[in-house]
C-alpha cells in the first residue's frame, strides 16, 4: 500500500476531480462556481500539506536550535491565493445575478438558446 | 543627474507596477466624490506615465542589460525580485503603449457605450488590468505572477462584461470559469517546481532545477504551466473564451485586451520553458515548447479557416486573433533563434496590427452601431480614413510587404527552413492565403459595394480618428524599419537561448 | 550610399509618379489641372529615365540602398542593362498612355477618374520600382504593390462583373506570388544568405542538380504575372478594366513586370550556364512553348476583340519565356528586345481596340466589316501592330524574332524553331482575318445604321505614336540591341 502513503497528495487529487468535473458537467451556472471554489480549494490543500514537515511546530522562534519548523512560506501564498480565490468568487456571482436579471434564467443551456435566437 | 531624480529612475521597476496600481484607488475615488469627468483624464495621464517609465526601462536594458530591482530591499532569492531583461521591456512598452493609445482613443467609445457614473469604475478596472500585465512583465518571481495575473484577469472580467449587450456578461462568465482554471493549472505548476526546487525565484529556480532535471514532478509541472498558460493565451483547442469576449467587450476594451492580454501570458511562458525547464531534461529529447507545434498549426488553420465564415467583423477579428496566437507559439516552439525572433517580433507587430484593426472597428460601431459586414457596406465612401487603415491592418495580416505582419512571416518561415521543415513553410504560406480571403471579404464590402440608401455616415470624431490612423500607419513604419521590433526580438531570443544568463 | 535621397536618379525615378500620385489626388476637384498634372509627371519621369541611359549604354550601373528591412536586407536598387530597357519602355508608354487615358476615360465619361489617375500613377512608381530593384526582396516588395494597386484600376466598373474579376487577379496573383515566389526567395535567401542580383548567377555555385529545377518551378510560376499556363487565367479575367487599364496590364506594367522578372531571376539568380548545364531546368522550354501554341489557338476562337489580344498576350509572353529557356546568349538578348517590341506592338493594339470602342461601341470581331473606311487611321495603327505581333519586318516584332531564332539555330535547338514557326504562322491566322474585313470586306446593314467616324484627337495622337514607335524600334533598334547585348554579355 505504498501508493497511499502520500495520502495527501490523493486527497488534492481527488477534490480537483470532483472540482473540475462539476465544472465542465454543471449546466447550473451557480454549481459551475461551486465547483470552481472546490477546486481552488485542492490546490490550497496541496500547497498546505507541501508545507507540513512531519515532527515540526509552527514557525515561531523558540530559541532552541534543534526545533523542527514547519515551511510557513506556502502557507503565506495561500493566504494570498485565498484572497484571489474569495475575489473570484464574488465576481463570478455578481455575474451571474447580472446575467439572471438579463436573462431570466441561470442555466447555460437556456442562455445559449436565447443568445442562438437573438 | 538631480540626485532625487536618479533616486527615481532607481526605482522604475517597480514605480512601473506601483503607480497604474495605485491610481486605481484614487480613480474609484472619484467616484463616490462624483467627480466623473476626471476619471479619464486621471486614467490617461497615469497611463502616460507608465509609458515613459516603460521606455526608458527599454532603452536602459538595451544591448543585453539586466536590471535586477529587490522589492523592499530584501535580497534575491529571499525577497521578491523584479527582473527586467530586453523581452521584459519590450513587452512593458507593448502594454503601456497601446493602453495610452486606446485610452486616448476611447473617450468618445467610453462616453457612448458605458453609462457615466460607471466611467471611474470602468477606469478602475482598466488601470488594474494595465497594473496586472505590467506586473506579469516585471516580476522575477513564480508566485508574484499568478498573483498579477489574477489581478489581469479579474480586471478584464469586469472590463468585458461591461459590453453594451447581455452576451457580453456570458462572454465574462466564461472567460472567468476557464480563465480561472487556467490561474489555477498555473498554481499547481508552480508549487512542483517549488516543491523540487524550494524556490520561488525564478532565476534561482532556473539553477536549482538541474538537480531534479529528471524527476517526474517537473515533467509534470512543465505540463500543468503550459496547459494553464495556454489557456490565458487562448491557443487552440484552448480558445473557446476569445471570440466571445472580443465580439461583445466594449470596443476600446476589445482593442486593448487584444492587443495586450494574450502577448503577456505567451511571454510568462517563455520565460518558463526556456528559463527554468529548458534546464530540465525534456521528454523524448524535444524542448518543452516543442510539444506546442501540432498545436500552434492546427490554431494557424481552424482560426483563419473560422475567420473567413463570420459576418460580424469583430468576431471575424477575434478569430483570427487565434489563428496569430497560433503563428506566435509556432515561432517559440522552433526552439532556435530564427523561430524565436520570428514569434516575439510577431508578438509586437500583432499588437500593433490588431490594435489598428480593433480601433477601425470600433470607430465603426461608434458610428453605425454594429460590426456587422451587413450594415457596413460602402464604408470606403463613408468612413474612408477608418476603412483605409483597416485596409492597412488587414494587409499587415496578410502579410504584404511594406507592413509588419510580412516581417513575422519572413522569420518564420525562414526558421522552418533553416530547420530544414519544408512542409510547415508551405502551411505558412498556405495560411496566408486564407487570410487574404477573409480580408478581402471585408474590403470588398468596403470598397466595392454600394452604401445602403440613405445613409449619412461622417467618420468618427477627430481624436479617435487620428488614433487609429496612428496605429495603422505603426503597421505599415513597422514594416519598414525594423531596428526597434526585431532588434529586441533578436537580443530577447539569443537571452532565451542561452537560458536568461546574460 | 545608403538613404533616401531625392537628387538620386535611381530614387527619383520611384518617387516622380509617387508624388505625381499624391498631386493628382489634391487636384481631383478639376479635371484639367489632375490630367496637367499626370502628363507632367510622366514627362518628368521619361526624361529622368532618359538621361540614365548613356551612363548605362557606356558601361555605368548606378546603384543605392534606401535602408535595411531587416539585418542584412536592404530596400538595394542597381540598374542593369535590361531594368533600363524595361524602365524606358515603361515610363515612354507611360506618357503616350497618359494621353489616351485622358482622350478614352473623357470619351466614354467614365466615373472616378481620380482614383483611375492615382493608382495609374502608384503603378508606374512599382514598375520603376521592380526595374531597378537590386536584390530578390525589392522586387518582391515592388511586385506586390504593383498588384495591389492594379486592382482598383481591374474592378474600375464596380460591378458584378468586375468585382469576380477582381478576385481572380487578385487571388492568382497574390496567391502564386506569395505561395511559390516567396518561398523561392526565402529558400535562396536561407541557402545563400543574399538575395542581392550578381552577374553569372546568384545560386550558380550553391545549387546543382533537382532542386534547380524546383526552384525554377517555385520561380515560374510564383511570377504569376508572366502568365505561363495554366497561372494565366488572370489576365482574360481582367479584361473587364477600361481600355487604358488594359494596355497598362498588357504592355506597360504587369505582364511585362512579370517576363522582365523571369529574365531577371534567370540571368541574375540562376545564371545561363546554371540553367543550361542542369537538366533538371529543361521543362522550362516544354512549358513555355505550350503556352505559345495552346495561348494562340485560344486566341483564334475569341470573337471579342480585347479578349483576343489577351490570348495573344499570353502566347507573345511566353515567347519571351521560351527565349530565355533555349539558354543561349543570342537568344536571351531576343527574349529583352521582344519585352520592348511586344510593349510597343500590343499597346498600339489595345489602344485601337479602345479606339473603336469609343467611337462605334463594337467590342466583337464580327462587328468590325468594312470598319477601315470609318476608322482608317486606327485600323492601319492596328494593322502595323499585328505585323509586329506576327513578326514580319518593317515592324519591332522581326527584330525580336530574329535574335530568338540566330539563338536557336545557334544552340541548334530545332524544337524551339519549328515552335517559332508554327507559333508565328497561328499569329497570322488569327490577325490577318480581322486586317481583312476591317479593310476588304463590306460593312453590315446594322453597322451602316450607326455611322461613326474616327475616335478622339488624343486617342489618334496616342496610336500613331505608338504605331510609329514599333516601326522605329525596327529602323534603330541600336539602343535596345546594345543593352540587350550587354545582358546577354555577347
Amino acid at each position: 500500500m505504498a501508493w497511499l502513503a502520500p495520502y495527501n497528495y490523493w486527497i488534492f487529487v481527488f477534490l480537483m476531480m470532483i472540482g473540475l468535473y462539476t465544472v465542465v458537467a454543471r449546466g447550473n451556472l451557480v454549481k459551475k462556481v461551486i465547483g470552481l471554489n472546490v477546486f481552488q480549494a485542492s490546490v490550497i490543500l496541496f500547497y498546505v500539506s507541501m508545507g507540513k514537515i512531519n515532527g515540526g511546530t509552527a514557525p515561531i522562534l523558540t530559541g532552541d536550535p534543534d526545533t523542527v519548523y514547519s515551511n510557513p512560506l506556502p502557507h503565506v501564498l495561500m493566504l494570498t491565493a485565498i484572497v484571489v480565490g474569495v475575489a473570484t468568487t464574488a465576481l463570478a456571482l455578481a455575474l451571474v445575478v447580472r446575467i439572471n436579471d438579463a436573462y431570466g434564467t441561470v442555466e447555460e443551456d437556456e442562455v445559449q438558446e436565447m443568445d442562438r435566437a437573438s | 543627474m538631480n540626485p532625487l531624480l536618479a533616486n527615481i529612475v532607481g526605482h522604475f521597476p517597480i514605480l512601473q507596477v506601483v503607480v497604474p496600481l495605485v491610481s486605481a484607488p484614487l480613480l474609484s475615488l472619484l467616484a463616490f466624490l462624483r467627480i466623473r469627468g476626471l476619471a479619464w483624464i486621471v486614467a490617461t495621464l497615469v497611463s502616460l506615465i507608465t509609458t515613459v517609465i516603460a521606455a526608458s526601462l527599454l532603452a536602459s536594458v538595451w544591448g543585453g542589460k539586466v536590471i535586477s530591482y529587490e522589492v523592499g530591499g530584501w535580497a534575491a532569492p529571499w525577497g521578491i525580485e523584479y527582473r527586467i531583461d530586453t523581452l521584459g521591456a519590450l513587452l512593458l512598452l507593448i502594454v503601456a503603449s497601446i493602453s495610452t493609445v486606446t485610452l486616448v482613443y476611447g473617450r468618445s467609445s467610453v462616453l457612448q457605450e458605458i453609462p457615466e457614473d460607471r466611467h471611474p469604475l470602468f477606469y478602475t478596472a482598466w488601470m488594474l488590468c494595465v497594473a496586472g500585465l505590467l506586473g506579469m512583465a516585471v516580476t522575477g518571481d513564480a508566485f508574484n505572477v499568478f498573483v498579477f495575473l489574477e489581478i489581469s484577469s479579474l480586471s478584464s472580467y469586469v472590463l468585458i462584461a461591461a459590453g453594451k449587450r447581455r452576451e457580453s456578461l456570458t462572454a465574462a462568465y466564461r472567460y472567468l470559469i476557464l480563465g480561472t482554471i487556467g490561474a489555477t493549472f498555473f498554481l499547481i505548476g508552480v508549487g512542483l517546481v517549488y516543491m523540487m526546487t524550494g524556490t520561488l525565484n525564478i532565476a534561482d529556480m532556473a539553477e536549482k532545477i538541474v538537480a531534479v532535471r529528471d524527476t517526474r514532478a517537473i515533467k509534470a509541472a512543465a505540463a500543468f504551466l503550459t496547459v494553464g498558460l495556454a489557456l490565458k493565451f487562448a491557443l487552440f483547442p484552448l480558445h473557446l473564451w476569445l471570440p466571445g469576449a472580443y465580439t461583445f467587450a466594449p470596443s476600446t476594451v476589445s482593442a486593448f485586451l487584444a492587443a495586450t492580454a494574450t502577448k503577456v501570458s505567451i511571454y510568462v511562458l517563455l520565460r518558463f520553458d526556456f528559463i527554468i525547464f529548458g534546464q530540465a531534461t525534456p521528454v523524448a529529447g524535444l524542448h518543452f515548447s516543442q510539444f506546442l507545434m501540432p498545436l500552434s498549426l492546427a490554431a494557424i488553420f481552424a482560426g483563419s479557416i473560422a475567420a473567413v465564415f463570420q459576418t460580424n467583423l469583430k468576431r471575424l477579428l477575434a478569430y483570427s486573433s487565434v489563428a496569430q496566437i497560433g503563428y506566435i507559439v509556432l515561432g517559440i516552439s522552433f526552439a532556435n533563434e530564427d523561430g524565436l525572433t520570428g514569434g516575439i517580433v510577431h508578438m509586437f507587430n500583432h499588437a500593433a496590427t490588431k490594435g489598428a484593426l480593433f480601433m477601425a472597428v470600433g470607430a465603426m460601431v461608434y458610428r453605425l452601431g454594429s460590426a456587422e459586414l451587413h450594415d457596413l457596406r460602402g464604408l470606403g465612401r463613408r468612413m474612408p480614413l477608418t476603412a483605409f487603415s483597416f485596409f492597412l491592418g488587414g494587409i499587415s495580416l496578410i502579410g504584404v510587404p511594406f507592413t509588419a505582419g510580412f516581417i513575422s512571416k519572413w522569420y518564420l518561415i525562414s526558421a522552418a527552413l533553416d530547420d530544414g521543415n519544408w512542409p510547415i513553410a508551405v502551411l505558412l504560406l498556405l495560411s496566408s492565403l486564407i487570410a487574404v480571403i477573409y480580408i478581402w471579404r471585408v474590403i470588398e464590402v468596403f470598397y466595392f459595394t454600394p452604401p445602403p440608401d440613405g445613409a449619412k455616415t461622417r467618420e468618427a470624431p477627430a481624436v479617435m480618428l487620428a488614433m487609429v490612423v496612428l496605429m495603422a500607419a505603426a503597421t505599415v513604419y513597422f514594416g519598414l524599419d525594423t531596428r526597434l521590433s526585431v532588434g529586441a526580438a533578436n537580443e530577447a531570443a539569443r537571452i532565451l537561448l542561452s537560458g536568461g544568463l546574460l | 550610399m545608403t538613404g533616401i535621397f531625392l537628387t538620386d536618379p535611381i530614387t527619383l525615378s520611384v518617387a516622380i509618379p509617387a508624388l505625381g500620385a499624391l498631386l493628382i489626388a489634391l487636384g481631383s476637384r478639376s479635371p484639367n489641372l489632375r490630367e496637367t498634372m499626370t502628363l507632367l509627371t510622366a514627362t518628368a519621369l521619361a526624361v529622368n529615365v532618359y538621361a540614365l541611359l548613356p551612363d548605362v549604354l557606356a558601361g555605368g550601373r548606378p546603384a543605392t540602398a534606401w535602408f535595411s528591412i531587416l539585418p542584412g536586407i536592404e530596400m538595394a536598387f542597381r540598374i542593369e542593362p535590361l531594368g533600363m530597357l524595361f524602365a524606358a519602355v515603361a515610363s515612354l508608354l507611360w506618357i503616350v498612355n497618359s494621353v489616351y487615358s485622358i482622350g478614352y476615360m473623357r470619351g466614354n465619361r467614365e466615373h472616378k477618374q481620380t482614383r483611375f489617375y492615382v493608382c495609374f500613377a502608384l503603378a508606374i512608381a512599382a514598375t520603376m520600382g521592380i526595374a531597378f530593384a537590386g536584390n530578390l526582396l525589392t522586387l518582391f516588395f515592388f511586385y506586390e504593390a504593383l498588384t495591389l494597386v492594379t486592382y482598383p484600376l481591374v474592378t474600375h466598373k464596380g460591378n458584378d462583373e468586375a468585382r469576380k474579376a477582381g478576385r481572380v487577379y487578385l487571388g492568382i496573383l497574390i496567391g502564386t506570388s506569395i505561395g511559390f515566389q516567396l518561398l523561392a526567395i526565402l529558400w535562396v535567401y536561407a541557402s545563400t544568405g543574399s538575395g542581392t542580383f550578381s552577374d553569372g548567377g546568384l545560386i550558380a555555385n550553391s545549387f546543382t542538380g533537382a532542386p534547380v529545377g524546383l526552384l525554377l518551378i517555385l520561380f515560374i510560376y510564383g511570377i504569376g504575372k508572366a502568365a505561363v499556363m495554366p497561372v494565366h487565367r488572370w489576365l482574360p479575367a481582367a479584361m473587364v478594366a477600361p481600355t487604358p487599364v488594359s494596355a497598362l496590364l498588357h504592355a506597360v506594367a504587369v505582364v511585362k513586370a512579370g517576363v522582365f522578372s523571369v529574365i531577371k531571376v534567370a540571368v541574375y539568380v540562376f545564371g545561363l550556364d546554371l540553367l543550361a548545364r542542369e537538366a533538371s531546368a529543361d521543362w522550362l522550354f516544354y512549358a513555355a512553348a505550350f503556352t505559345v501554341i495552346a495561348a494562340s489557338i485560344v486566341a483564334l476562337r475569341q470573337d471579342n476583340l480585347k479578349r483576343r489580344l489577351a490570348y495573344s498576350t499570353i502566347s507573345q509572353l511566353s515567347y519571351v519565356v521560351l527565349a530565355v529557356s533555349i539558354y543561349n546568349p543570342i537568344a536571351l538578348a531576343g527574349a529583352a528586345i521582344h519585352i520592348a517590341a511586344h510593349a510597343f506592338g500590343k499597346i498600339t493594339l489595345f489602344f485601337a481596340a479602345g479606339s473603336i470602342y469609343t467611337a462605334g461601341h463594337k467590342t466583337e470581331i464580327s462587328q468590325l466589316d468594312g470598319i477601315g473606311k470609318r476608322m482608317p487611321i486606327t485600323m492601319i495603327a492596328f494593322a502595323i501592330g499585328s505585323f509586329s505581333m506576327i513578326g514580319l519586318p518593317l515592324t519591332a516584332g522581326f527584330v525580336s524574332k530574329w535574335y530568338m531564332l540566330s539563338g536557336a539555330y545557334a544552340a541548334q535547338h530545332y524544337l524551339a524553331i519549328a515552335v517559332i514557326v508554327v507559333s508565328t504562322l497561328l499569329n497570322a491566322a488569327y490577325f490577318l482575318p480581322v486586317i481583312h474585313a476591317a479593310f476588304f470586306r463590306k460593312e453590315s446593314a446594322e453597322s451602316a445604321a450607326h455611322p461613326h467616324g474616327e475616335a478622339p484627337l488624343p486617342i489618334l495622337l496616342a496610336l500613331v505614336t505608338t504605331a510609329s514607335l514599333t516601326v522605329a524600334l525596327f529602323l534603330y533598334p541600336d539602343p535596345a540591341i546594345a543593352l540587350a547585348k550587354m545582358l546577354a554579355g555577347i
